[in-house]
């Protein structure tokens, strides 16, 4: 681990453009237009410069590891929360007790609990599915209301979801069904949904959005990601299935060896609040935000109504169980045939 | 030779390297300076303040005592300045003071970083180092330029190459900055082929990953899925081979046909490859997707249920043709216009007809020209990124793998980097093929000698399929790229129809406020950074890779193979590998370049630089050498030479790398991703990010108007380049290389 003076003399060398001012890296792993109102808004705030770069989650675990032995970005904010308990696992980020804890709802604070206080919950969905209203009356199919629907044969090549090799989406939904129905029988359940599966796609929300331009029935996604794109315009319908299902919860962490250390623990205090989390309305996020006061969309999914597993954050995010289940995913269930 | 003429004043070559050296050591900034080019250094404590001190006054002040073996490498060239250069003390001066300078400020970048000694056995040898030291700046890279030309000038002064200090220094040049900048992060990257996640190492476990039955199996041909190395080669054949065979079809109709047009058709060949990723893919799907407009034209016609037929194979294969076949064009049109007619007006004198003559003596004659378009269609198929993630379906290729061993849910390096090996393994099978087809024939045609006459027209049995080909794909381009344009002018593409220029405004708004334009529109920020690194980008790619040519077909020295070689492999390998070595290797010191624009200009050099070392070679290879050496028999050096004689004929190539590297720097992702910081945005990694937000319109409208810049951008470099005559030929207009 770095000690902060490091990161100290280091910006000390950096000098010239770090002045008295103070400044902040944020790898953002949101989408760009959260990524701006928060940079911007923290900018008013604080008078802090915010040097924003927005990237995927993937990438920016990518990248924060890459960057170990000489880090350069601050805060990591956004993003689904497993690759950010795995740079807690690897002692990537910073551990951090912020003031705000006590204005969160508890599902936010476990998620720190979990990580060694590593990283914090900023946001959370529920996962589900869309799917394209008019495909679904121009092929005659029953609107789908549960997990088990999607596994009727007369879907058979109108559901897409992502490949869990490639996607924290898609992991999560394969993590759910073990969660809910056992792991002999969530990866039943895999066996079976594979049968009607026309393409395993490589991001986790391009699904809902081939659904949305007409190239899919289904999509399984986030609920806020087919929100999303409802509101967009494309005529898709989100579903949260009748069986209960999984969340992620979108996480915060300060990168270990951060070199605007204090900086970085201001960001960190300024998000959790209710003001910069009601900034998610303005951007078309549709997700449930941690601080209680945080107000809610009218379009977001209401997670009250949604019957929510008791999802073992601990248990899957970690590596040891995410290449278990992965690699039974890969030689039970993706070499069958369609 | 020159090297031996006698010469009483010392060489001024030396001296200016001499110079430039102390320059570096005694008034730059050793270590690197944030906003170097601010100059705010020079009044903030240089040249004491340890930040911003030179390497002298570090020294003096007692500090990184490690530098101290650079003084005498500076020093020891100065007690040549009267020498001649057939004093054998001359060069072994040169020889020791550059190589050992050179090899300890190596040295010592590896060995100290930021922590103290970087090695264990380091600090076992030597005892803790209580110091450390940040990435060299600009007065470490002037020094290290100086020792290594007073290298190379040692070399020439023993007599290589003909004592030549010109290509000794380029040649040396280029070694260091090609193991620099594509050797040492590629290493450090397919490294991690071998570490297991314990962090040592194992042989074993690279064997088991290797032979994994997700890159090799042939579960295809029992009904299953392949492994996705088949599917990579098999697509990159195909792709290699229909590029260039629509290459050679439009640069025949441009060369060998009456055509009117040719203008006209000369630009939408070359519009795919201005255009940004994913927007052809977009396109592709809108008419071809499962909801597509001719998808469902043809279900409803022949009364069957639409399919997603064009997920897979299908897709990408349109879509790489589509993205592709300019860069076969561009590497022919050069090669099929440089194919001197002299040639084949003597076997039309022969009696031969038309049709034999093409046969027999124009088809072989392009012959490099086919292996090279070929070469360059298949490494990009199994490079491309973009178009597979799009329009894959369940068709996995190499580097799509690749990109999501990396950011994917399973962080694995260790496959990303045997993933890479493999697509580096089909590449350098495809360069070794094409030379081996290619021999050792000659293919000169112009040689400065009697050159005259025009292109016949291409026999009639050649020329309807070829205008029947040229019309259809032109078409096509044409109706994806009507597509694309009206994409940008509706509201909400595929689904709600109502033009509208909202998104060119939200993209591209200005005010006019205070005598000033204030740039409002969201895009501008990437936009102006995207300009400015590609300009600066593209000249230092040519150069580099003209260089790179002429030092691969005018000189012989020992080791040119994997020379050769080394210049392709960045080429060679997808952009995400790229990106992540680059992190990998260039955010610790000695070179510590990330998060600057720096970086993305040097990995947009080193990426395409082969194109220009490829279309370099296509055209000097037609060069005859008694051109160069008529010229150096008249006294001229080889410097002088190449500037004058070679470069002038190397027009088509000279456009065609600049063209090339300026259009990839404002359009490449795969690398760039990794590579871009917030201050450093590209227009690419802008527009992904508006297509994962579903705003396609501002994407679509982005991409746009990168098109129309880059038309200008093109115009405007065929105008600075201007045209070539390559012999005298008067009729039938050129195309305008």
């Amino acid at each position: 681990m770095r000690s902060i003076a490091l990161g100290v003399s280091l910006l000390a060398f950096s000098a010239g453009a770090a002045s008295a001012a103070g400044k902040l890296n944020l790898y953002c792993a949101a989408q760009e237009e959260w990524c701006q109102v928060m940079a911007r808004g923290f900018e008013d705030a604080t008078g802090i410069d915010v040097d924003m770069t927005r990237k995927s989650s993937g990438e920016t675990f990518a990248q924060v590891k890459a960057e170990e032995a000489n880090p350069k970005g601050d805060v990591w904010w956004g993003g689904t929360g497993d690759p950010h308990l795995q740079a807690a696992e690897e002692g990537l980020t910073e551990p951090y007790i912020s003031p705000m804890r006590a204005e969160l709802h508890p599902w936010a604070i476990a998620q720190a609990e979990s990580a060694g206080d590593r990283t914090i919950g900023i946001y959370s969905g529920a996962l589900g599915f869309g799917y394209n209203s008019d495909l679904l009356a121009a092929n005659g199919l029953p609107e789908p209301k549960c997990w088990e629907d999607l596994t009727k044969p007369e879907f058979k090549g109108h559901v897409q979801m992502a490949n869990p090799n490639s996607s924290g989406t898609a992991y999560t939904t394969l993590a759910t069904m073990v969660q809910m129905f056992g792991e002999d029988g969530g990866f039943d359940y895999m066996k079976r949904l594979h049968a009607n599966i026309n393409q395993y796609t490589k991001s986790g929300s391009a699904p809902i959005k081939a659904a949305g331009q007409g190239e899919t029935t289904v999509g399984i996604v986030f609920m806020h990601d087919a929100v999303a794109q409802t509101v967009a315009g494309f005529p898709v319908v989100t579903v949260a299935p009748c069986e209960g299902t999984g969340y992620e919860i979108g996480s915060m962490s300060i990168i270990a060896g951060a070199r605007n250390m204090d900086e970085a623990k201001q960001f960190y205090d300024w998000a959790l609040s209710a003001e910069a989390q009601n900034l998610a309305l303005g951007v078309n996020a549709f997700q449930v935000m941690s601080n209680v006061a945080a107000q809610k969309s009218e379009f977001a999914p209401d997670l009250s109504a949604i019957k929510l597993i008791d999802y073992d954050f601990k248990k899957y995010g970690s590596s040891d169980e995410r290449k278990r289940l992965l690699a039974k995913w890969d030689s039970d269930v993706s070499t069958l045939p369609q | 030779m020159r090297a031996v003429t006698t010469e009483k004043t010392t060489h001024p070559v030396l001296i200016f390297w001499i110079v430039t050296g102390w320059v570096g050591f005694a008034l730059l900034p050793w270590y690197g300076v944030e906003d170097f080019w601010f100059l705010d250094w020079l009044t903030e404590g240089w040249p004491t303040d340890s930040d911003y001190a030179p390497a002298a006054f570090l020294l003096g002040q007692g500090e990184k005592p490690w530098l101290w073996p650079l003084a005498p490498a500076l020093l020891a060239p100065l007690a040549l300045l009267r020498r001649r250069k057939t004093d054998p003390a001359y060069a072994y001066v040169l020889l020791a003071a550059g190589g050992f300078g050179f090899a300890w400020l190596i040295a010592q970048g590896l060995g100290i970083g930021i922590r103290g000694w970087t090695a264990d056995w380091l600090s076992a040898l030597f005892g803790p180092l209580e110091d450390r030291q940040y990435g060299m700046g600009y007065g470490a890279l002037v020094v290290a330029s100086a020792l290594l030309f007073l290298f190379t000038q040692g070399i020439a002064a023993r007599g290589a190459i003909n004592g030549d200090v010109f290509v000794t220094g380029a040649i040396g040049g280029v070694i260091a900055v090609v193991t620099i900048f594509v050797f040492f992060p590629i290493a450090k990257m397919l490294g991690a082929a071998f570490i297991t996640e314990e962090g040592g190492y194992s042989i074993p476990l690279f064997f088991a990953k290797f032979f994994d039955d997700h890159i090799w199996g042939l579960g295809c041909l029992s009904g299953t899925r392949c492994g996705v190395a088949w599917n990579s080669l098999f697509l990159a054949v195909l792709v290699g081979v229909l590029t260039t065979l629509l290459g050679l079809v439009f640069a025949l109709v441009l060369t060998r046909s009456g055509f009117r047009f040719k203008r006209e058709l000369r630009a939408i060949t070359v519009l795919p490859i201005i255009t940004p990723p994913f927007v052809i893919g977009l396109a592709i799907i809108l008419l071809f997707g499962l909801s597509g407009a001719v998808t469902t034209w043809v279900a409803d016609l022949i009364g069957v249920r639409p399919t997603r037929w064009v997920y897979g194979l299908p897709g990408i294969l349109i879509a790489q043709l589509l993205a592709f076949t300019p860069i076969a064009f561009l590497v022919l049109i050069g090669v099929v216009e440089g194919v001197s007619p002299s040639m084949e007006e003597a076997a039309q004198t022969l009696r031969a007809t038309r049709w034999q003559t093409f046969r027999t003596v124009s088809l072989p004659l392009m012959r490099p020209g086919l292996a090279n378009a070929f070469l360059l269609g298949f490494i990009e198929s199994m490079a491309d990124f973009g178009n597979p993630l799009v329009l894959g379906g369940n068709y996995d290729v190499l580097s799509t793998e690749i990109f999501f061993a990396i950011v994917g849910a399973q962080y694995d390096q260790g496959r990303a980097a045997i993933l890479s090996m493999v697509l580096l393994g089909f590449t350098l099978a495809a360069f070794y093929l094409q030379r081996f087809w290619l021999g050792k024939k000659s293919y000169t045609t112009v040689t400065g000698k009697g050159d005259s006459g025009v292109h016949p027209q291409m026999p009639r049995g050649l020329a309807i399929p070829v205008y029947t080909i040229a019309a259809l794909w032109g078409g096509f381009t044409l109706i994806i790229y009507g597509m694309i344009l009206y994409g940008s002018v509706v509201q909400l593409w595929g689904v709600d129809n109502t033009l509208t220029f909202k998104h060119y405004l939200t993209a591209f708004a200005v005010r006019i406020e205070d005598g000033g334009i204030r740039w409002i529109g969201s895009a501008w920020d990437s936009f102006w950074t995207t300009i400015m690194i590609s300009t600066v980008a593209a000249p230092l790619t040519a150069a580099v890779g003209l260089i790179t040519a002429y030092l691969l077909t005018r000189q012989d020295f020992a080791g040119k193979r994997s020379f050769e070689f080394g210049t392709m492999l960045s080429f060679a390998i997808p952009g995400t590998v790229i990106g992540v070595s680059y992190i990998l290797a260039f955010n610790v010191p000695p070179i510590e370049i990330t998060g600057t624009g720096l970086i993305l200009v040097i990995s947009f050099i080193f990426r395409n630089m082969p194109v220009g070392v490829r279309a370099g070679i296509a055209s000097m290879s037609q060069l005859d050498r008694s051109l160069d050496e008529s010229s150096l028999t008249l006294g001229a050096n080889s410097w002088q030479t190449f500037r004058r004689v070679i470069l002038p004929l190397l027009r088509p190539a000279i456009l065609a790398a600049l063209v090339y590297s300026f259009v990839r720097a404002m359009t490449a992702i795969s690398a760039v991703i990794f590579l871009v910081s917030a201050r450093y945005d590209m227009a690419t990694s802008y527009i992904i990010g508006r297509v994962e937000n579903n705003d396609y319109g501002l994407a679509i409208a982005y991409s746009t108007a990168l098109i129309f810049v880059m038309l200008a951008a093109v115009g405007l470099l065929q105008l600075l380049v201007g045209r070539t005559q390559i012999g005298r030929r008067l009729a039938h207009e050129q195309g305008g290389s």
